[in-house]
């Protein structure tokens, strides 16, 4: 065999390697995830569940940007002690919107999953702001700048043309208006606040922050923090036939 | 979701398990095989072997 | 010469002598060539004068030098008209290519700097400006400094290896350690006094862990495991590795991305997948650059003269194949505009879930664990000098491994709302998983059966071996804590985070610096290290540090996860959360130290590492790779 020969099948080895290697590490995935997409059972049916508005959207980025997932969970089990504490455990269908998830994989404070609606925006505002003003053996930091902070509005609408892109149904309406709604969903009693009510019909107007001035980033996070774990109407939600 | 489970359940036990004993006795033989032996401890000695 | 390293111009060619300009003097050398190609010629000087200074008298030995030219193999000629031709010579295309590619990179992040009105995106597209324009640079620099002549693969017979990336990588691991464990020693603390987050934006903990995460794992164990890569995949190929600009961009690339990801967590640029945290358009930069590293593997491959693969050679390029396909998938996103730092990605909820730990467990599998027992079948052999305990037990661990560890995903989230078969099939494949683990583990330490005295008097040998120790203890934990009862408990609690410190504190901080403390000497040819001494300081403050944070984080984790499910007589939830964070504030404390133990190892190698470098005693010259006296980087 000449040289260039042996040379040439030792090239092919290398590849024949790759070629294992690949194959081993697809078959995997494949069947772990790829039925995910496919299988009815894996996201629940329920009643309420609706896409996120443009506040709680703009909300949910600064949670993400000020990785409050690294200590938070979203993610209730069904044990007894967790239900006790944080209220019915989470359903697939409560994430189905959320992109990326925030289920998290630490608990370094308390789950967040059910956490909409258990506290007042003022607590929140003033718990964001100094932590141990509330609660004196907190260990979270504080963020007094989201109170100061205005909110920035300007990629509101491909902010949800990108969400609706990749599966949120978000109506054209509700896109189009998107900045607009943004400020009135903050801002009680203006006529934006009245057209968000009508694209809106389940969110809550309010100024979230106390601060009528402006719309901060405080707005937005704690818009955000008072819409998680309340949307799935738990009073109609059939148990047994979404088992699983 | 329980039917699913199960056949899936069903095919992992059954068809998977076997797939995985057929990869890992092709992967046993081939390092075992007497034959290849020199190559193994040939390649072994690859580290000590530079210039 | 002042100039330092630089060829003795050669003046012409006469009767089988060269008439050289030894430095400043016009003077005959005896230059004698020992071998012509049709490519370049060898010479070597007998003795006459030191190879960096060509002024001084060297000390007697031969020095060899490359020239890259057929001249010296004819007749009399004009050799400097020789070289004023080859100076014409055309840029190469791979030269040309990465110019051209940096230059468009160039001009798209400066349009995209001056038209973004986020800040941060136009802070990085100027950093992506600055590296682009001072890479074309160097590009033109260094062909216009040699010729563009082509750099010899081998030179007398020997391979010619490029290790100028690969003292680069030694370096940049070394920095980003330090940098990595001091983040990770600040968060340790803001946990136990939360007044040291400051309130500002940029040091609070949420920014600051992904920051510590990435340093240690992508910056420190990447640089890692690209100079070792390199290393080992040259010399087990005995061939030097493809490209001259190649090599460099893939290392240069990679601390680019480094230093985006880690200023953008610092600014608020995340995408909140751990691990996965850097956002599109350093994702993007990323595949690119681990692009040209497979082939930068491959290509070493293809030239190699050895006809098998050795053994740690398939870790890497499984390691390296791997991430790319989980990293494609894991940060598959759209961003909002091409002028904003924002995405959004593809996969939504349960999906997005059963990805993100189908990548975070094989970044485990992947990166943490095949990448570096590559490192173990290589290094540990090495220094133990003799071969690997079962080389036939290391191919049934590779593939084994691999098979094994793709599948081992979701167990992470047991309990969660991902259908409970996905999560129960995670942690089987978790519990096989154990045996090939330990199959590696035995393969390691036996590979000193017949040398265990070693351990005694080499305290890197020792590092490397206890390193295989705690890869299977944590080995050993992790198939427990995969368990769909173990992880009720555990799940959410410090004690996946103390087993995750015992994996990577013990087993990757281990074997890299065991990796590292070899290297040093050999790339920067020194006999040994400079002190064995601070060696053992180092590894025995680092592995009390090491007991100090694993102990404490396995008791406050359970004693966390106890006080969440406690109940009171009455069937009330005996603890309220604000009680189980009191009761870890001690744990924090202890954690901290051990941490603190672990960065003062860490600098004290670091001052080991430059003293080896500056004042080491210099290998005998023939070991000195031949063509020295004309550096190819």
């Amino acid at each position: 065999m000449s040289a260039w020969k042996k040379h040439e099948v030792f090239e092919k080895n290398s590849f024949v390697l790759l070629i294992g290697i690949l194959v081993a590490v697809a078959i995997g995935g494949l069947v772990e995830i790829a039925p995910l997409f496919y299988l009815k059972s894996t996201i629940e049916k329920t009643v309420g569940m609706r896409p996120y508005t443009p506040l709680e959207l703009k909300g949910r980025d600064i949670y993400i940007r000020e990785g409050c997932y690294l200590c938070h969970s979203q993610m209730v089990r069904p044990m007894r002690d967790e239900m006790e504490r944080y209220g019915h455990f989470s359903l697939a269908a409560e994430s189905m919107y959320d992109h990326p998830f925030q289920w998290g994989s630490k608990r370094t404070g308390p789950d967040l999953a059910r956490v909409g609606g258990k506290y007042s925006d003022a607590w929140h505002t003033e718990h964001l702001i100094d932590p141990r003003s509330l609660v004196p053996a907190s260990i979270m930091p504080g963020y007094p700048f989201l109170a100061e902070n205005k909110l920035d509005t300007r990629d509101t609408q491909s902010a949800l043309t990108v969400n609706s892109i990749v599966g949120v149904p978000y109506t054209e309406e509700q896109i189009e208006n998107a900045a607009s709604d943004l400020m009135g969903q903050a801002r009680p009693d203006t006529d934006a606040a009245y057209a968000f009510e009508e694209r809106w019909p389940t969110a809550q107007i309010r100024d979230f922050d106390g601060n009528p001035d402006a719309v901060t980033e405080m707005d937005a996070l704690v818009a955000y923090l008072q819409v998680l774990g309340t949307m799935v109407d738990f009073s109609i939600y059939d148990n047994k036939a979404n088992s699983r | 979701m329980n039917e699913t489970y199960t056949a899936f359940a069903g095919f992992a036990q059954t068809w998977g398990l076997l797939y995985f004993m057929i990869l890992f006795g092709i992967v046993l033989a081939y390092a075992l095989w007497p034959k290849n032996r020199k190559k193994f401890d040939d390649a072994a000695q690859i580290p000590f072997r530079e210039d | 010469m002042v100039q330092g390293r630089k060829r003795p111009a050669i003046a012409g060619w006469k009767n089988g002598q060269i008439k050289g300009l030894c430095g400043d003097r016009a003077e005959s050398c005896d230059i004698v060539p020992i071998r012509c190609d049709n490519l370049h010629s060898t010479f070597c000087l007998e003795g006459l004068y030191d190879p960096i200074d060509m002024n001084q008298r060297g000390s007697g030995k031969v020095v060899c030098m490359v020239v890259p030219s057929l001249a010296p193999c004819m007749d009399s000629k004009d050799w400097g008209a020789e070289m004023a031709q080859n100076k014409a010579k055309m840029i190469s295309l791979e030269e040309g290519g990465f110019a051209i590619f940096l230059v468009v990179l160039a001009f798209v992040c400066l349009i995209v700097a001056g038209k973004t009105f986020d800040q941060v995106m136009a802070f990085h597209a100027g950093i992506g400006t600055l590296f682009a324009a001072v890479g074309v640079f160097f590009i033109f620099k260094n062909y216009f400094d040699d010729g563009g002549e082509p750099i010899p693969a081998e030179i007398d017979g020997k391979p010619n290896y490029n290790m100028g990336p690969v003292k680069f990588g030694t370096i940049a691991a070394v920095f980003w350690g330090l940098a990595g464990f001091t983040v990770g020693l600040v968060i340790a603390l803001q946990l136990a006094w939360p007044a040291l987050n400051f309130d500002l934006p940029w040091t609070n903990f949420g920014r600051l862990r992904p920051l510590h995460t990435s340093a240690v794992i992508f910056a420190f164990g990447g640089n890692v495991l690209l100079a070792t890569s390199m290393y080992v995949v040259q010399r087990t190929s005995r061939a030097r590795m493809p490209g001259r600009i190649l090599p460099w961009f893939v290392i240069l690339g990679y601390n680019a991305f480094i230093v985006i990801a880690g200023t953008g967590y610092l600014l608020g640029v995340t995408q909140s997948k751990e691990y996965a945290e850097p956002e599109w358009y350093a994702d993007l930069w990323l595949t690119i650059v681990w692009v040209f590293y497979l082939f930068l593997f491959l290509g070493t491959l293809w030239k190699r003269k050895e006809p098998h693969i050795y053994v740690a050679n398939w870790f890497y390029l499984a390691f390296i194949v791997t991430i790319a396909m989980l990293h494609i998938t894991n940060n598959l996103t759209i961003p909002v505009s091409i002028y904003s730092t924002k995405s959004y990605i593809v996969w939504s909820g349960v999906q997005d879930a059963m990805v993100q730990w189908w990548y975070g467990h094989n970044a485990v599998g992947f990166f943490l664990t095949a990448g570096f027992l590559a490192i173990m079948y290589y290094f540990i052999p090495k220094q133990a000098d003799r071969p690997v305990y079962s080389y036939r037990l290391s191919i049934v661990h590779f593939w084994a491994l691999i098979f094994l560890y793709i599948w081992a995903g979701p167990h992470h989230l047991h309990y969660t709302a991902l259908p409970q078969w996905a999560s129960t099939l995670g942690a089987t494949f978790s519990i096989i998983l154990w045996m090939p683990s330990w199959g590696g583990m035995i393969n390691g330490l036996m590979t000193l059966s017949g040398a265990w005295d070693k351990l005694r008097t080499d305290p890197v040998l020792r590092m490397m071996v206890v390193s295989v120790a705690f890869y299977g203890m944590s080995t050993f934990e992790g198939p427990l804590m995969s368990l769909r009862s173990v992880n009720s408990l555990s799940h959410y609690t410090d004690w996946t985070i103390g087993h995750v410190h015992s994996g990577a504190l013990g087993w990757v901080g281990y074997i890299s610096f065991g990796a590292i403390y070899c290297l040093v000497p050999w790339l920067w040819n020194k006999k040994q290290l400079y002190s064995l001494k601070l060696v053992n300081w180092h590894f025995w403050l680092s592995t009390l540090g090491i007991v100090l944070y694993i102990t404490a984080m396995w008791v406050s984790g359970i004693m966390q996860g106890l006080m969440w499910r406690a109940y009171d007589s009455l069937g009330f939830l005996e603890y309220s959360f604000v009680e189980t964070v009191e009761a870890m504030h001690p744990f924090y404390i202890i954690r901290a130290l051990g941490g603190a133990l672990f960065v003062i190892g860490a600098v004290i190698m670091a001052y080991n590492l430059w003293m080896t470098v500056r004042h080491g005693e210099a290998e005998e010259a023939d070991a000195a790779p031949a063509g020295s006296l004309a550096p190819a980087e």
